[in-house]
């Protein structure tokens, strides 16, 4: 479409400051005008009168800017012989002044002290909530201690399978690859000093203790706790979980629980499949690169590397699976409105999860160093 | 059954009056599967004119109005709206020339509801920024919303503030056709009342051309020129007056039911 551009004239009759525009004045044809124009705005009253007689098409921004242009306001008055014209302006000056634009220029200083005073009642109240949490997963947990029905087995069970039984490949997978990589890197650099039998305790301790459980706690922050949330956050933002609550079920009971006892009970089978699936890894490769038998590998490995090497990792590994269920299922039930939100807070439950697991695996470090295990 | 014969555009008596057509669909057939929503489906929709689409559930009014905007295939049949083909190869030319408010709004939620309006300004005539916030601004004040609504999040607002906030969006072009999805459907009697004036006085003040999906009877009678009924596949269009006295069972028991009733009294 062809559209004539938009033209402007000042003139001035009789004394009064007159505009005068001709031409398209609609939102498709005044980019020029507007740019040009930028902020550089006339006061407002600037002329008393606007002639659009000359205009051709109009819309309701080819209005606001022909205003702006002429520094109008609410009370212009406006020439025209076309009707459709008269009612346009009459709809846009009814409605300008209300622009909130002014509202929005603050002072920066204000600005960011009010951004870093809003995220510190936030990390306050986050950490409030979760404490109230914890406190309702003990309370319902001692509850279903005295009615061990209130435990849920079927959506325990349910949950087992898909946080356990559908995990087992890709722990499995990862898992073996680590050993591997330990067990050739290893071999690699104790060959300098002519140790590389020690690979086999390179691969054992490091799968054992750390590696095993912390690689598997990722996988499963990454593929259950993530799913926790986005499953009850959706639930929240169908009022599915205040449906609940109307009908009398508490949804700690319901949906919390059941999530957290699969995962504590998941991550230690989960944990002694990661290492076993390490072990392995690391077996092959010193059969590759080492010329070990495995056999040797495994009697090596049961002559030098103790059983409390085994525990310490078993020992963190349902901790690590309730903290990753807590989280996840916290911040499902922090979802509120949007669905936006469920995307938010399920990025977040992942990286708060990862950040706990590692942050107690130090701690743990600590614990073991001190008892001397 | 209907038994009367038509006219085109599926008018029961012509009501055209020299007015142009604006939304012209001709042997229109829709179909999912095998299961036939649409056939042989006929309608005129004129310039300057609200039209208010009604049928009981599951006859297709939605599926119809997604039919026109483009977002579900044709079998059969041509669509033409503002004159061009919708599936021609004109038809990127028809965003910009029409506005959708769908029914629950569908803004943007991770936009400011001012930044929502600003989107398709953006998209098809990029002006300079402080105008386009004006612009927003104007929108907000045309659809009822108090000034501070441009800069709140779409999850702060309430349902019928999210409805408002979306025709806001729609009319962000000043678009010559205006599509509406129930738009007072969960709207309080009161807001509902207002919505209808609304609709009417943008018809009025910036002539626009406006096909409303709707179950509201009231705004049936407050608001609509012409009513289009889904019947068998295809529409039947009349005015109010005309469907009152249209002998088809559906059409009885719609506009004399008690609710209906009670709608005409007022």
């Amino acid at each position: 479409m062809v559209e004539a551009r938009p033209t402007t004239l000042n003139a001035s009759r009789t004394g009064t400051q007159v505009l005068e525009v001709g031409g398209s004045w609609t939102v498709f044809s005044i980019r020029d005008v507007s740019f040009k124009m930028g902020r550089k705005k006339p006061a407002r009253g600037s002329a008393k009168l606007v002639d659009v007689t000359k205009v051709e098409r109009l819309d309701t921004a080819g209005a606001i800017e022909i205003l702006d242009l002429a520094g109008g306001g609410p009370d212009t008055e406006i020439k025209t012989n076309d009707k459709n014209h008269a009612d346009l302006f009459k709809v846009v000056q009814s409605n300008l002044g209300k622009d909130p634009a002014k509202a929005i220029h603050v002072n920066w200083i204000a600005h960011w002290l009010d951004e870093v005073g809003h995220s510190l009642i936030h990390v306050y109240r986050q950490i409030a909530d979760m404490c109230e949490f914890f406190g309702e997963i003990i309370v319902v947990f001692f509850e279903a201690c005295l009615h061990p029905r209130r435990f849920r087995f079927n959506a325990v069970v349910r949950q087992m399978y898909e946080v356990w039984v559908k995990a087992l490949a890709i722990v499995g997978v990862l898992c073996f690859l680590i050993g591997v990589v330990i067990a050739y890197q290893g071999v690699q650099q104790l060959r300098q000093f002519g140790a590389e039998t020690f690979t086999v305790e390179a691969v054992g301790i490091g799968m054992f203790r750390e590696l095993g459980v912390l690689l598997t706690a990722i996988i499963v922050a990454g593929r259950s706790g993530s799913a926790f949330t986005a499953q009850i956050g959706t639930m929240q933002v169908n009022q599915e979980v205040d449906a609940m609550r109307t009908i009398g079920l508490n949804p700690v009971e319901w949906l919390v629980m059941p999530r957290i006892i699969a995962l504590v009970i998941s991550m230690p089978l989960l944990a002694f499949w990661g290492d076993m699936a390490g072990l392995l890894g690391g077996a092959v490769a010193c059969t590759v690169y080492l010329d070990f038998t495995f056999v040797q590998f495994f009697d090596r490995l049961r002559d030098t590397v103790g059983a409390w090497h085994f525990y310490t990792g078993m020992i963190k590994s349902p901790v690590f699976g309730f903290i990753i269920a807590a989280i996840g299922c916290f911040e499902g039930l922090q979802v509120s409105g949007s669905a936006e939100s469920v995307g938010a807070l399920t990025t977040r439950s992942v990286v708060e999860s990862i950040f706990c697991v590692i942050v107690l695996d130090a701690v743990f470090s600590i614990v073991f160093l001190l008892a001397g295990v | 059954m209907a038994a009367t014969a038509l006219l085109e555009g599926g008018q029961l008596f012509d009501h055209r009056d020299g007015r142009d057509v604006v939304l012209k669909l001709r042997g229109v057939r829709t179909q999912f599967g095998d299961n036939v929503i649409h056939d042989k489906l006929d309608l005129d929709v004129f310039k300057g004119e609200i039209m208010g689409l009604v049928g009981g559930s599951g006859t297709g009014k939605s599926v119809l109005l997604r039919t026109i905007i483009g977002l579900n295939e044709i079998r059969k049949g041509k669509i033409e709206l503002l004159g061009v083909d919708t599936r021609g190869k004109s038809r990127r030319t028809l965003y910009a020339r029409t506005g959708v408010q769908f029914q629950d709004g569908a803004l943007f939620s991770s936009l400011s509801v001012a930044d929502n309006i600003i989107v398709p300004i953006r998209e098809h005539a990029k002006l300079e920024e402080g105008l386009m916030r004006e612009i927003a601004a104007l929108k907000i004040a045309l659809v009822g919303l108090p000034p501070d609504t441009g800069t709140k999040k779409p999850s702060e607002l309430s349902g019928g503030m999210r409805k408002r906030a979306s025709l806001a969006r729609a009319l962000a072009l000043d678009p010559d056709v205006l599509f509406l999805d129930e738009p007072t459907a969960g709207l309080d009697p009161i807001g509902a009342a207002h919505y209808d004036d609304l609709v009417k006085s943008l018809r009025d003040n910036l002539g626009v051309t406006i096909v409303m999906v709707t179950h509201d009877l009231d705004s049936l009678y407050a608001a609509c020129d012409r009513i289009a009924v889904l019947l068998d596949k295809r529409v039947v269009v009349g005015t109010m007056a005309e469907m009152l006295e249209y002998d088809h069972p559906w059409v009885r028991e719609y506009f004399h039911g008690p609710r209906g009733r009670a709608a005409r009294r007022e």
